[in-house]
């Protein structure tokens, strides 16, 4: 019998996903025997023309990460959709936006200017900036265009499991792989992590006070956090209350407050929901103190979209003021 | 801006202050713009920022948020949570190049029908002046290359 076949592609990513793939250390040995790589960049080589030759559906599932941001990663996963049974948006970017749709609160030209000009590592004497298309005697060169906005997996083709973290866990990796092979799925457009925040599960929930109050919002590099109590009732910003759980939290375990790397739960916008939260606790009675309270939050789009400003009901950024 | 632009506004009136205040300007047959759409939710504090933010992107050019005044608030203390996350709201929105006046927090109590006919039609005016946000659609349409 002819083994099922995986595909993994990357985006606009790190490459931290396929790392966590690989992180499922020996278990690997055991799923390599059980499939078939017929894809896979970062780790093995494969050309797009093997994947174009294959029959529509064929592939089993399609592990896809990061965001799609040029027209070159738009064309392989639209390929990937047609030759896939099951696409799963793996990672926060893919599933987000993630931190590459951050580019989302400015615009190409810009990110252009500062790339190929003002960024203090680059040297561009002659002021060269790569186009989607240049003629070189009797050849005609293309590079991917980019996209004017930094877009989701699911805002470009059907998928059908998401799977957050950036990235996602080695043990959240492994268990993902086995139910796909066992067939042990939900119905499709689900999330194969927790429905629920991960202040639900965290193991400082017992030390957090029923009530938060805070005088001051603390940048985690100002202070030493206390290794027990509750982030925010330390004043410290943590996205707890607006990130999916499912992470078994090594960031809190670590004295790090969370970031929101699992994203929202269904259905939430992260911005809007850690906004909800921190108009709760903060000590301020008129505009004036919550202002002079949010100084020091220097950027809030940056601190609670951080991973997904991609799917932020906000969209891009606008040209109004 | 188009000659015929229609600003789309939302209004989260709290039940027991601000709605009581809309339905007497009602009952008094005061005119206000017909372009704001009023809400009854129980308490300014239980607007949700995201339902702000889902207001733009359904299509609203502005949202209004209408509570008791300070220290009037049924539930004590929600009036006060809708004022700081106002604060945090418009912080953002300016991250994302949105106008911050495309959203207003303000206080009616029940006996003020004027005030609510007064801030609704200011509300109204300065939507007209800021012209269509057209939010919606606006991450999926420049991906359909």
């Amino acid at each position: 019998m002819k083994k099922p076949t995986i595909a993994i592609s990357w985006n606009s990513s790190c490459g931290g996903c396929d790392e966590s793939i690989i992180d499922i250390e020996e278990r690997i040995l055991d799923i390599a025997q059980k499939v078939e790589f017929v894809f896979w960049p970062c780790a093995m080589d494969f050309k797009y023309s093997d994947i174009k030759n294959l029959p529509d559906a064929d592939i089993a599932v399609s592990l896809i990460n990061g965001a799609i941001q040029n027209s070159d990663q738009e064309r392989t996963v639209k390929l990937l959709r047609e030759k896939s049974k099951i696409i799963v948006a793996f990672g926060s970017c893919a599933c987000f936006g993630g931190i590459p749709s951050l580019a989302n609160l400015t615009t190409s030209a810009k990110i252009f200017v500062q790339s190929f000009f003002k960024s203090p590592t680059v040297h561009n004497e002659e002021d060269i900036v790569p186009l989607s298309e240049c003629t070189e005697g009797h050849y005609s060169l293309t590079l991917p265009e980019i996209h004017k906005t930094v877009s989701t997996l699911d805002m470009v083709i059907e998928v059908d499991y998401y799977l957050p973290g950036c990235p996602p866990t080695a043990k959240m990796v492994a268990g993902v792989i086995e139910r796909i092979l066992d067939g042990d799925l939900p119905e499709k457009g689900n999330v194969l992590a927790p429905e629920k925040v991960l202040c639900a599960s965290c193991n400082r929930n017992a030390t957090k006070p029923d009530n938060i109050k805070i005088n001051e919002i603390k940048r985690i590099h100002e202070v030493i956090a206390d290794p027990e109590l509750c982030f925010l009732a330390q004043g410290i910003l943590c996205l707890g209350p607006a990130t999916r759980d499912g992470c078994d939290y090594p960031c809190i375990k670590g004295n790090m407050p969370c970031t929101g790397c699992m994203g929202p739960v269904t259905g939430a916008d992260q911005g809007a929901k850690m906004i909800g939260t921190l108009g709760g606790i903060l000590c301020a009675e008129n505009e004036k103190e919550t202002e002079s309270l949010l100084s020091s939050l220097v950027d809030p789009a940056g601190a609670f979209y951080r991973y997904s400003t991609g799917a932020s009901l906000l969209g891009r950024k606008r040209e109004e003021g | 801006m188009s000659p015929d632009f229609k600003p789309r506004i939302i209004a989260f009136l709290c039940n027991w202050c601000s709605y009581e205040g809309a339905d007497r300007a009602g009952g008094q047959k005061l005119p206000y713009s017909a372009t704001v759409k009023l809400i009854r939710v129980m308490c300014s504090g239980r607007v949700d920022p995201q339902f702000i933010f889902d207001a733009f992107r359904k299509g609203a050019d502005g949202v209004m948020v209408l509570g008791c005044h300070p220290g009037d608030c049924h539930y004590r203390n929600g009036n006060m949570n809708a004022m700081r996350r106002m604060v945090l709201i418009k912080k953002m929105l300016k991250t994302f190049g949105i106008h911050p006046d495309r959203v207003k927090l303000d206080w009616v109590a029940a006996s003020e029908s004027r005030r609510f006919q007064q801030v609704v039609n200011d509300m109204a005016d300065r939507i007209l002046k800021l012209g269509p946000l057209s939010l919606k659609g606006c991450v999926k349409e420049v991906v359909e290359l």
